[in-house]
């Protein structure tokens, strides 16, 4: 049987870490499929162990230079749940102000400078801004801001040091925050031009089902943490997700997929809070979804670059609402004491849900930890989105089928670096 | 005269220090104007390709391949930066260094990718010759522009490597070690983060690495005699700059 390569893009461009993709067709009729991540592991799943518990957050920060905050809200909502810490709400106010940040900074670095470039045909955002400058000097605006409500609750924007167990080291005066809300209110307004040149870019369409997986917050847009929820009505604590969700290993990715047991690949990510959360959305956001008959259930994968721009609108509305409502804390942490047992956290990545699980021991030092990441977790999906499209991929000259290729795959926005870090080490010690 | 061609290479890394210069977004546009982009995977397709005449490599050498790949992009490039903790002593992920898990152990892995994975996670230097380092985890951006404006102009820049404890005493925080019984890798750090942590009311856990007249011995005694645990100034040295000579070396001696 003969072999031909359809697609073989080399070292993804415009992701976050390494990895490639290749589509080879076989002659049989089903053609092979992979996302290849050779990222190299960096094995923190294995040095986390006889960590204390309370360096944690500073640890798995350093998993992802673009979601740190991530990482760090899903340990604390582990370690805080195991050790009973009841955090102040002031604080809890800050650290959703300081994720708002993250999903702001993340999803404008995605949408104008990652994935943008590909609908209007240019290589790079600096490309974008020879074209329109002024869109791409706003878009940076909108990243910059995010930023800086990172560094002002977390000190900087990669790897903020700020939180910790029971609360967060310092709380900034409610002057420092209030400084930002001029920016803030401006770029409220101007998100909205922003947003108009996503939603005027032609995309490509991809109308199928997915099983869809994300948090749901009673209380709000789930970002902070919440209960598992899928749209096959799925409804969980996250002390369950093992018992729902399996991963396994391929040989030509460095990071685990994952899948629900018994059952098929599923998506993670703002498409998946869209369709399950649409009705938390700020009514800002929802408005502007509505303007462009965007409602769920949104099927298509190419509509998640407008999806993150709704998200921002969100983050923007939510986070200028939460940053009036802020009182400095008195305490901006509480005492708490470790102790053993094993426990599990989840938040909303900017790329979907983001699961940790320790296991303490009496000493407060991790005997076990299990990470698993949004982008881990979408890798059969995009496998299974390219699959869909090879009719159309083969049709295509080779740039046109290189380009879609990679436009699906950067639909996820992956965070390959994020993904790979946490193959485990097992080793199977040869007999002596 | 043609603009310096800039390359910007990713190692074992989490991006964060690629992301910093996607984070200098005001002066972004004006930095990128004034160089010609060779390779910036991250942030661009296009990819002009080698010669460069300024390289910058964030990341550890951790597998085969990447120890390879440092050896050809050095050959390419004028000038290499070593940017970022990972490329600078090998970040975080050279815990695995000490640990008994070490790949070269008898121990056999179901994986063949994680196989081809080296012994150790290294930095940059320990494999070709770096013109510049850069240090911090993530690096501090006002350095890696105001080096980055020196090297494009052909000259080497300098860096303060005094420790944190300057930087500290000039922002005016009361010392977390002295006033808190906080233990604190100030006096032993690199400075560049304006010092972040103590401003911030805890202690400095060393992204920067060792400070150039670090005296560890000294600055452990010291701890101890107050108080903290020896391992516990052992955990504090194994973090981020972990393989730095003057941590290593005291871990291995003392913890």
């Amino acid at each position: 049987m003969t072999r031909r390569v359809v697609v073989d893009t080399g070292p993804l461009a415009r992701v976050e870490g390494e990895g490639s993709l290749s589509i080879v067709d076989t002659g049989t009729g089903s053609p092979e499929v992979r996302l290849n991540i050779f990222e190299p592991p960096r094995f923190f799943e294995a040095f986390l162990r006889g960590r204390r518990a309370e360096e944690v957050p500073d640890l798995v920060s350093r998993i992802c230079g673009i979601c740190p905050v991530a990482y760090q809200i899903s340990s604390l909502n582990a370690l805080e749940g195991l050790f009973g810490v009841e955090v102040d709400g002031q604080v809890r106010r800050l650290r959703r102000i300081l994720y708002y940040g993250e999903w702001i900074e993340s999803h404008a670095l995605h949408v104008f400078m990652l994935a943008a470039p590909d609908f209007v045909g240019a290589p790079d955002a600096m490309a974008m801004a020879e074209r329109d400058p002024g869109l791409v000097k706003e878009a940076l605006a909108l990243k910059r801001l995010g930023n800086s409500l990172m560094s002002a609750i977390g000190g900087r924007e990669v790897h903020p040091v700020s939180l910790k167990i029971g609360g967060i080291y310092r709380a900034p005066s409610k002057g420092a925050l209030s400084s930002l809300l001029p920016e803030l209110d401006r770029l409220r307004g101007s998100v909205r031009n922003m947003a108009a040149f996503v939603s005027s870019l032609q995309k490509p369409s991809l109308e199928r089902e997915s099983t869809l997986v994300c948090l749901h917050d009673p209380s709000r847009y789930a970002i902070d943490g919440g209960e598992i929820v899928s749209n096959s009505g799925l409804r969980l604590p996250p002390s369950s997700f093992e018992e729902s969700f399996e991963e396994y290993q391929v040989g030509y990715s460095n990071a685990l997929h994952s899948r629900i047991r018994g059952g098929g690949s599923y998506m993670v990510g703002p498409l998946a809070r869209f369709n399950l959360n649409f009705d938390q959305l700020n009514p800002v956001a929802r408005a502007m979804a509505r303007e462009w008959g965007l409602k769920p259930p949104l099927k298509d994968p190419f509509q998640s670059m407008l999806v993150r721009v709704l998200e921002i609108v969100h983050a923007l509305e939510e986070a200028a609402g939460e940053v009036r409502e802020y009182v400095q804390p008195v305490h901006p942490s509480v005492p708490y004491k470790p102790k053993a047992g094993v426990c599990h956290g989840v938040s909303e990545a900017p790329r979907g849900t983001l699961y940790h699980s320790y296991a303490v021991n009496a000493r407060g030092q991790i005997e076990r930890a299990k990470i698993v990441p949004p982008t881990a977790q979408n890798q059969s999906r995009m496998e299974d989105d390219i699959r869909l499209l090879v009719p159309q991929i083969m049709e295509s000259d080779v740039d046109r089928a290189r380009r879609l290729g990679e436009m699906a795959i950067r639909n996820y926005d992956p965070c390959i670096s994020c993904a790979t870090h946490f193959l485990r080490l097992d080793i199977k010690r040869s007999p002596a | 005269m043609a603009k310096p061609r800039l390359g910007v290479f990713k190692f074992s890394s989490c991006d964060g220090c690629q992301l910093s210069i996607l984070d200098a977004e005001e002066e972004l546009l004006a930095l990128l104007d004034k160089v010609e982009l060779g390779d910036f995977l991250e942030a661009s397709s296009a990819s002009v390709g080698p010669p460069y005449d300024v390289s910058l490599v964030e990341g550890s050498v951790s597998t085969s391949e990447e120890a390879e790949r440092i050896v050809r992009i050095r050959k390419e490039s004028k000038t290499l930066v070593a940017i970022g903790a990972c490329a600078t002593s090998g970040g975080l992920q050279a815990l695995r260094n000490w640990s008994r898990l070490g790949l070269f152990e008898s121990a056999v892995y179901p994986e063949p990718d994680v196989a081809r994975a080296l012994e150790k996670a290294l930095p940059v230097s320990n494999f070709v010759a770096v013109d510049f380092e850069l240090r911090g985890c993530p690096v501090s951006k006002a350095q890696l522009l105001q080096s980055l404006a020196s090297v494009l102009r052909g000259a080497k820049p300098t860096l303060s490597t005094s420790a944190v404890c300057f930087e500290c005493k000039r922002v005016g925080n009361a010392c977390v070690v002295v006033a808190g019984g906080t233990p604190c890798l100030g006096p032993v750090t690199a400075s560049g983060c304006g010092a972040l942590c103590p401003s911030w009311g805890r202690g400095c856990y060393g992204c920067f690495g060792p400070s150039d007249d670090a005296n560890m011995d000294s600055y452990a005694s010291w701890l101890t005699a107050h108080g903290v645990d020896r391992h516990e100034v052992g955990l504090l040295l194994r973090g981020i700059n972990s393989q730095s000579p003057e941590f290593r070396k005291w871990v291995e001696k003392n913890d």
